[in-house]
């Protein structure tokens, strides 16, 4: 039902989300718990440094990521001596796309943390657990739930991504297509409506899927750790 | 083991500037809310990081502000029981006593976890999640998670406060046989001072974050001086008897150092001690041998210090044999029978006053 291009957009659009999720999730987490549960100088500065890609449009995040991860960017240049190019590859969708989530990630994870009672973590050290130990122990499972539902947000932002993206690594059909940008490529030709129209009842299982999927998981999570 | 705490700290207005020790058996912290008790629990854990002052454990330093020393909780070893229980919720008992299992040195000497069950009474529950428990049983839970980490001593800040009166008296016969049979340091923060006489050896009182009196938990509970500190209703003395004749059903006849004592509701056996809590309101003083009085217990006594408050009532306390007992009367009746230090006389006791909480094992 789909052709090549629209196939390979989804697929596109598959990899580079799991990728971004599962590449950001580990920082989203550890941030989070920076932000929830350490006072130290610059605190309010991460959170809004955190939150940019949430308020900046999406193309002046794009824009940025081209000057800094961009062949000639400072990052990017450094990283493209290594041998690894970022912009307009998949890899660069999926640093576009995790970055966009990123916010939201730390958003759902910091509140879920903030709900840990910190007794349980003071009485975690008590019984000689030291501070990764707790946090592995304790932290960890509770959050369990709020993990997902902020590992859910981002799979869902990083699915969407259109603005940074498109700029970021344009919209190559078989390298850096992703599914919203070939829906809006498929409605700047004539008579593309039809594709469009299947691209998107595509989009419509995939996210119905992942949160149904998502909410049976934190189902089960939840019953594991009734309070 | 030795704990010795001289720390200062200041929290918003209030001032905590205290200094005691605390040895073998229970050592109880007794002070209102406010008190600082918990700041300092806070402190011997290793939760609050006092402004100045140093923490001992058997020469240990655990906290030497000077000195640059601040051991981690993680790394203190002492077991503490919190109010709330603080059970992890995510996992069942059994894996919550196995918790602190794995972070105890090799060797350490402490009790094993069959004996802990057992003297805990938990052994039913080990498969069960913490939601599922009452409040009594996830504070037994708790003091057996805080015993399976092999501490060197165990710390319980208020551990029944946040329980009804039976769940209390539900727990107290554990903590009990936990102190005569635990082998464990306690020092236990409360203040309630049924708790405190049925369960210390020795007493740290504390006002306003300063300590106004540490001693041994018969001589504090029966000076006259502490009435107004421990509360005119709460205050009396714990005297150390021993069963002669049980009669769980009727009186029972129980001697101390200074005669006998009759009380209903003992339910141990003959040669057995008990500590029992007799208030100082509930001690009538007569100058002669009552004759006619319905009171089972009559026993001979010498004042032997008063306590004069700013209310219409004294506090007397009495010799008995070995033993002391507290009296409160009105300042009139002491006068209109000219009571003064090294008068001889009788105090009266109703066999009912003793309510069945204010007897206690004892080792």
């Amino acid at each position: 039902m789909l052709d090549a291009d629209a196939r390979n957009a989804v697929l596109l659009s598959l990899q580079v989300s799991v990728v971004a999720v599962l590449c950001t999730l580990p920082l989203a987490i550890a941030v989070a718990w920076l932000l929830a549960r350490r006072r130290f100088p610059g605190h309010s500065v991460l959170s809004a440094l955190v939150h940019l890609p949430l308020v900046l449009p999406p193309v002046a995040t794009g824009y940025l990521l081209l000057l800094t991860f961009g062949r000639s960017g400072w990052i990017g240049g450094a990283l493209a001596e290594i041998g690894i190019v970022l912009a307009f590859r998949w890899t660069g969708a999926a640093l576009a796309a995790g970055i966009m989530g990123f916010p939201l990630m730390v958003r759902a994870i910091r509140l879920s943390i903030e709900a840990v009672d910190p007794g349980l973590e003071e009485a975690a050290a008590t019984l000689g657990a030291g501070r990764w130990a707790v946090f592995c122990r304790v932290t960890l499972p509770l959050i369990g739930p709020g993990v997902l539902a902020g590992a859910v947000l981002g799979f869902a932002k990083a699915m969407g991504e259109f603005g940074a993206t498109i700029t970021f690594v344009a919209n190559i059909p078989g390298q850096t297509q992703t599914l919203p940008s070939a829906i809006y490529a498929f409605l700047q030709v004539p008579g593309g409506e039809g594709s469009a129209l299947r691209l998107v009842i595509a989009a419509l299982i995939l996210s119905i899927g992942a949160v149904l999927v998502s909410e049976w998981l934190a189902r089960r999570m939840a019953a594991r750790i009734a309070a | 083991m030795t704990l010795s705490v001289d720390i200062a700290h200041r929290l918003g207005g209030f001032a905590l500037d205290a200094a005691f020790e605390a040895g073998p058996g229970v050592t109880a912290l007794f002070g209102p809310s406010g008190s600082g008790k918990t700041s300092i629990a806070k402190a011997i854990a290793g939760l609050l990081r006092p402004e100045r002052g140093c923490i001992t454990l058997d020469g240990e330093a655990m906290l030497d502000v000077a000195g640059g020393i601040c051991v981690s909780p993680a790394r203190r070893r002492i077991g503490v029981v919190f109010q709330d229980a603080r059970l992890f919720p995510h996992l069942t008992v059994a894996q919550n006593i196995a918790f602190g299992e794995r972070y105890a040195p090799p060797g350490a000497p402490g009790l094993e976890a069959a004996v802990i069950q057992r003297t805990l009474g938990i052994g039913a529950l080990m498969a069960r999640l913490p939601a599922s428990l009452s409040g009594g049983e996830k504070q037994r839970v708790a003091i057996a998670r805080a015993l399976a980490m092999r501490p060197r001593l165990l710390l319980m800040d208020e551990p029944l406060a946040a329980l009804d009166g039976p769940r209390k008296d539900e727990i107290l016969p554990y903590l009990e046989r936990l102190r005569d049979d635990g082998g464990v340091p306690i020092v236990y923060i409360t203040h309630a001072v049924g708790e405190m006489a049925r369960l210390a050896d020795r007493i740290v009182v504390l006002r306003v974050g300063r300590v106004l009196r540490a001693g041994n938990m018969t001589d504090v509970l029966s000076d006259p001086a502490m009435v107004p500190l421990i509360g005119v209703r709460e205050a009396g003395s714990v005297l150390i008897a021993r069963v002669t004749e049980a009669n769980s059903g009727g009186l029972s006849r129980l001697t101390i150092s200074g005669g006998e004592l009759r009380l209903p509701g003992i339910d141990a056996r003959a040669g057995t001690s008990l500590r029992v809590r007799i208030m100082a309101q509930d001690v009538l003083i007569s100058l002669s041998r009552p004759v006619g009085l319905s009171s089972r217990n009559v026993l001979p006594a010498v004042i032997e210090g008063v306590h004069r408050g700013d209310g219409p009532g004294v506090a007397l306390s009495l010799r008995i044999g070995e033993d002391r007992l507290l009296a409160r009367i009105t300042a009139e009746a002491m006068d209109e029978l000219g009571l003064a230090p090294g008068v001889a006389c009788f105090a009266v006791l109703k066999a009912t006053a003793v309510a069945r909480a204010d007897i206690g094992a004892r080792q």
